[in-house]
C-alpha cells in the first residue's frame, strides 16, 4: 500500500440549520490523484475547507503523515503542506499577478520589511515557466479574465510545493485547452508524490485524471473505489443514492397558451448578445449553458437590475420599459437570484416581512402605517401553500434551511401578484430531499398559469423541468430544444458552441 | 476579451487617473488664481499655502494607509491635540528635553492607533464606530491633562524654532522655507516608501483589496490591521508635534474637524473609499488642492464661510469620481 497522507475519520460539522458532515471519512495517499464527488450540498468542499483549516469540526480527526494533527487557519495548513484552490476566486484584483501569488510570503530585501519585488517577480516567472504558463507576473489581476484568473490560483497553490493539493472545481470556468493544460500539471505533481484530491461537477474528467473516487452523499461517506473498476453509472447512484432514472418528467403540454412575455434582440455589453426568445402561460423555459454563458445577465437585464444597451421587452405583447425592478414587478417579473442570502432575502427579518416586502405598498394604510392585519393573513396563506416550514411567521430567515428560504422568496413574489418568474439556480445549496420540493413547487406554479424561466447548471434538473430549453453560450442563445429532442450531449453541444469571434 | 484600446487604458490604473486630474486640477487653480490677483505668487502668499498644507498633509498621509486598506479613521484630529498636550506636559511641565517630548507626542499618537487597529480587529468594531469613539476619548484626555488650559513654549524657543525656523533659509539666504514644510515631504517620502516597498504596504493594499483573500492565504489579518492604523496615528502623533511647534503652544480645544480635511485630501488625490486603491503622491496633491483653493479664496475675499462651502463641494466632486470610475470598470 502507498504511503497514506491524510486520513480523516469521523468528522462533524454543523452550520446553523445544516448539520452539513455526519462522520465523514476521506484519505489521501502520496502521489494518487483522488477524486471527491458527490451532489451540490453534499459536504464535499465542506470537508476539504476542514481539512485546509478554513472550517473546525466538531468532532473527528485528522491524522497527517501518521500523525494527529489540529488545523486552526490556512496558516496551519500551509505549514503542513496543505494547500487549496478555492471555488470561487480567492484574490485580491487591486495587486498584481505577482503580488497575489507570493501574498504573505514576499521575497525581502536586506533590510527588515522591504519587499524585494524583483526578485518577486521572478520568482513568478519561473513558477509560470515550470507550468508552462504564459502571464506577464506584473499585470493587475482585477484586468484578468476569469480564466486567468483562475490560472493565477493554480498557479498560487502550485507555489507552495504541497503535499497535498485540493482543487475545488478547478475546471469550471476554463477552456478544454486550459484544462488539459491543468491535468497535465497535476499529472507532473502526482509523478512527484503530491497527493492530488479533485472535487468536480464533470463526472467525465474523473476517469481522465483520476486513480481513486469517493463519493460523498448527504454530508456522509459513501464509497471509495479505483477508478479504473468504476462505472459512471454507479459513481452516479451512489451519488444520488437511488437509480436517476426513477422519476420520468412530467410536463404538462404549453404549446399552445398565450405569450406572456418576449423578448427581442436584447444586448448588455460582451454577457448579453442579441438574445431573443419568447415564454409562454404555464411553461418552464430553461436556461442552460456553462458558468459565464450570460444567462444570469439575461435574467438581470430581462429585470432591470442592469439596464440593456438595447433590445425591446414585450409583456402580454405590450412593449414595455423596464428600467430599474420596480418596473419589472409592477409588470408582474419577479427574479429569484441564485444568491438568496445576497439578494433575495432580509436575513435579519421575519418571515412575514420577507413575504410582504414587495408588495408592501398594498398593505400601507392611513398615514403610512403598515397594516399588519392584512400581512400577517397573506403571508399565512404563503406559508400554508406553500408548506413553508416555519415554527412561526416571527422567525427570523436566517434561522431557515436553504429549501425554506427558497420558499420565502417564491411566497414573496406570488403576494406580489407576479406572473413570470425568473429562477436563478433555484436548488443550488439545497438539500436532496428539498429539491424534490422545489421541483414540485416550480411544476404547480407552472400549471397555475404562471409562466416560468429556470437558470440551471444542472442539465438533469434542466432536462427534468424545462419545457424548452434556451442553450447559451458565450452571451448568445446557440439553440433552442424542445423537451423531447434534448439531451445532455445535445445541450452541451449548443453549450461550448461558439459563435464566431466577434 | 476587451479591446486593445480598453487595454492600453487599463495600464492607467483609474487612482492614477484621479491622481492625473487632481494634479492637473491643482495647476489650474493656481494659473486662475494668479491671474485673478497679483497677489497669489508672491513668495510670502506661497510659504503661507506651503504652511497651510504643513498640518494636514502629515495627518493625511496617515489616514491614505488607513483608507487604502479599507477602514477609516475618524480620530486623527484630536488624537493630533493630545498628541500636541503630550509634547507640552513633557516639555513645559515637567522640564524633559524638548527631543523626549517630540518623541512622546508622536508615541502618543501611536498608542492611540494600536488602541483604534486592537477595537477593530480584535474587538470587530466598525473603524466608523471604533475611531468616532476614540476622536471622544482623545479630545477628553487632551482637556483633562491640560486642565483646559493651553500650554505654552516660552522656555523652550526650540520647540517653535524647530517647525518655523528654516534650514533652508540659513543656507541659501532669501529662500525661508520653515523647517515644517521639510517635515511634510520628508514624511511624504517615508509613507510613499513604506506603502510602495514594505510589506506594510503591500498588506495595506491586500485588506482593502479582498480581506478574505488574505486571510485565506494565511496573512494574519488583525495583526496588519493595527499595524496600519497605527502607522496611522504615529503620523497623528507627528501633526500634533507639528501643530504644537507652530502654535508656540498645545492648544487643547483645537483639532476637531482635521480629519475631516485630512480624509477629503486622500480622497481627492485618488484614494478609494473603498480600499485596495490610492497613493501618497496623491494625497499630497490632494493636501495642496484643499490649502491652495482656500488661499486663492481667501485672496479673492471670497468670505470664509463660502469657502467652506466651496471645499465641501469639491470632496463631494472627488467621490463622485471615484465611484463613476468604479462603475465603469465593473
Amino acid at each position: 500500500m502507498a504511503d497514506l497522507l491524510v486520513e480523516m475519520a469521523g468528522i462533524e460539522k454543523r452550520f446553523p440549520g445544516v448539520h452539513a458532515l455526519e462522520d465523514a471519512r476521506f484519505e489521501l495517499r502520496a502521489g494518487e490523484v483522488h477524486a471527491l464527488v458527490g451532489e451540490n450540498g453534499a459536504g464535499k468542499s465542506t470537508l476539504m475547507k476542514i481539512l485546509a483549516g478554513i472550517y473546525q469540526p466538531d468532532a473527528g480527526s485528522i491524522r497527517f503523515r501518521d500523525q494527529e494533527v489540529v488545523i486552526p487557519n490556512p496558516r496551519a495548513a500551509q505549514q503542513l503542506g496543505i494547500s487549496i484552490i478555492h471555488q470561487e476566486l480567492n484574490l485580491m484584483p487591486h495587486l498584481t499577478v505577482a503580488q497575489n501569488i507570493f501574498i504573505g510570503r514576499e521575497p525581502r530585501a536586506r533590510l527588515p520589511f522591504v519587499l524585494d519585488d524583483r526578485a518577486l517577480n521572478a520568482r513568478t516567472r519561473a513558477l509560470f515557466e515550470s507550468l508552462h504558463l504564459r502571464m506577464d507576473p506584473r499585470r493587475r489581476v482585477g484586468d484578468l479574465a476569469v480564466a486567468e484568473q483562475q490560472m493565477v490560483e493554480i498557479a498560487k497553490a502550485l507555489s507552495f510545493n504541497a503535499a497535498v493539493l485540493i482543487m475545488d472545481e478547478p475546471t469550471a470556468a476554463l477552456t478544454d485547452t486550459e484544462i488539459g493544460e491543468l491535468f497535465r500539471i497535476i499529472r507532473q505533481l502526482r509523478e512527484n508524490g503530491v497527493g492530488v484530491v479533485h472535487i468536480s461537477h464533470r463526472l467525465e474528467e474523473l476517469k481522465q485524471i483520476s486513480d481513486r473516487v469517493t463519493v460523498m452523499r448527504d454530508g456522509r461517506y459513501v464509497a471509495t473505489l479505483p477508478t479504473a473498476e468504476a462505472r459512471l453509472e454507479q459513481v452516479i447512484s451512489m451519488m444520488v443514492g437511488r437509480t436517476i432514472f426513477e422519476e420520468a418528467s412530467e410536463i404538462p403540454e404549453a404549446a399552445n397558451e398565450e405569450i406572456v412575455l418576449e423578448v427581442r434582440h436584447l444586448n448588455r455589453g460582451r454577457m448579453v448578445r442579441d438574445v431573443s426568445f419568447d415564454l409562454r402561460r404555464g411553461e418552464i423555459l430553461g436556461f442552460a449553458g456553462l458558468v459565464g454563458a450570460g444567462r444570469t445577465e439575461v435574467a438581470r437585464a430581462v429585470f432591470g437590475a442592469d439596464r440593456a444597451d438595447s433590445g425591446e421587452i414585450l409583456v402580454h405583447g405590450t412593449p414595455v420599459r423596464i428600467a430599474s425592478p420596480s418596473d419589472a414587478v409592477r409588470h408582474g417579473i419577479g427574479y429569484l437570484s441564485e444568491d438568496r442570502k445576497r439578494y433575495g432575502l432580509a436575513l435579519g427579518m421575519d418571515v412575514e416581512s420577507n413575504i410582504v416586502l414587495a408588495s408592501l405598498r398594498r398593505f400601507v394604510g392611513w398615514l403610512g402605517s403598515i397594516n399588519t392585519r392584512l400581512t400577517r393573513s397573506a403571508s399565512q396563506r404563503q406559508v400554508t401553500n406553500l408548506a413553508i416550514k416555519t415554527p412561526s411567521l416571527r422567525q427570523k430567515v436566517r434561522n431557515l434551511s436553504g429549501g425554506t428560504q427558497q420558499k420565502v422568496v417564491v411566497g414573496k413574489w406570488l403576494t406580489a401578484d407576479t406572473e413570470i418568474l425568473i429562477f436563478d439556480e433555484p436548488t443550488r445549496g439545497i438539500d436532496i430531499g428539498a429539491k424534490s420540493e422545489i421541483y414540485r413547487l416550480l411544476n404547480d406554479l407552472a400549471r397555475d398559469g404562471k409562466a416560468i424561466i429556470m437558470i440551471s447548471s444542472e442539465l438533469p434538473e434542466i432536462l427534468r423541468m424545462s419545457h424548452r430549453i434556451v442553450v447559451m453560450c458565450e452571451g448568445r442563445i446557440t439553440g433552442v430544444l424542445a423537451s423531447a429532442d434534448a439531451t445532455q450531449e445535445a445541450i452541451m453541444g449548443y453549450a461550448t458552441q461558439r459563435p464566431a469571434a466577434a | 476579451m476587451t479591446s486593445p484600446l480598453a487595454r492600453s487604458l487599463a495600464v492607467f490604473r483609474s487612482d492614477a487617473i484621479q491622481r492625473l486630474l487632481a494634479f492637473g486640477a491643482l495647476i489650474v487653480m493656481i494659473i486662475v488664481f494668479s491671474v485673478a490677483s497679483p497677489n497669489f505668487l508672491q513668495f510670502n502668499n506661497i510659504i503661507g499655502i506651503l504652511l497651510a498644507t504643513a498640518i494636514n498633509g502629515v495627518l493625511a498621509l496617515g489616514v491614505t494607509f488607513v483608507i487604502i486598506s479599507g477602514g477609516i479613521d475618524l480620530s486623527i484630529g484630536t488624537v493630533m491635540t493630545l498628541s500636541a498636550v503630550i509634547t507640552g506636559v513633557l516639555i513645559t511641565n515637567m522640564d524633559l528635553p524638548v527631543p523626549v517630548g517630540i518623541v512622546g507626542g508622536i508615541l502618543t499618537g501611536g498608542l492611540a492607533g494600536v488602541a483604534n487597529g486592537i477595537l477593530i480587529a480584535r474587538f470587530h468594531i466598525p473603524p466608523f464606530i471604533a475611531t468616532l469613539g476614540m476622536l471622544n476619548v482623545a479630545k477628553g484626555f487632551a482637556l483633562v491633562i491640560s486642565g483646559l488650559k493651553p500650554i505654552y513654549f516660552n522656555d523652550t524657543p526650540e520647540v517653535n524654532q524647530s517647525a518655523m525656523g528654516s534650514l533652508i533659509g540659513s543656507l541659501i539666504p532669501g529662500l525661508a522655507i520653515p523647517n515644517i514644510v521639510l517635515v511634510l515631504f520628508g514624511a511624504a517620502l517615508v509613507a510613499s516608501l513604506v506603502l510602495s516597498k514594505t510589506v506594510l504596504g503591500r498588506f495595506t493594499f491586500a485588506l482593502g483589496s479582498n480581506e478574505e483573500a488574505a486571510r485565506l492565504s494565511g496573512v494574519s489579518v488583525d495583526r496588519w490591521k493595527i499595524a496600519v492604523y497605527t502607522t496611522c496615528g504615529l503620523f497623528a502623533g507627528l501633526a500634533g508635534v507639528l501643530i504644537a511647534a507652530r502654535l508656540n503652544s498645545a492648544q487643547p480645544a483645537l483639532g476637531q474637524g482635521y480629519e475631516l480635511d485630512a480624509i477629503a485630501a486622500a480622497v481627492i488625490g485618488g484614494t478609494s473609499l473603498s480600499g485596495g486603491e490610492g497613493s501618497i503622491l496623491g494625497t499630497v496633491i490632494g493636501a495642496f488642492i484643499i490649502s491652495t483653493l482656500t488661499n486663492g479664496l481667501r485672496i479673492l475675499s471670497v468670505p470664509q464661510e463660502w469657502q467652506i462651502v466651496v471645499t465641501g463641494g469639491i470632496v463631494i466632486l472627488a467621490v463622485y469620481l471615484d465611484v463613476v470610475r468604479r462603475r465603469q470598470r465593473a
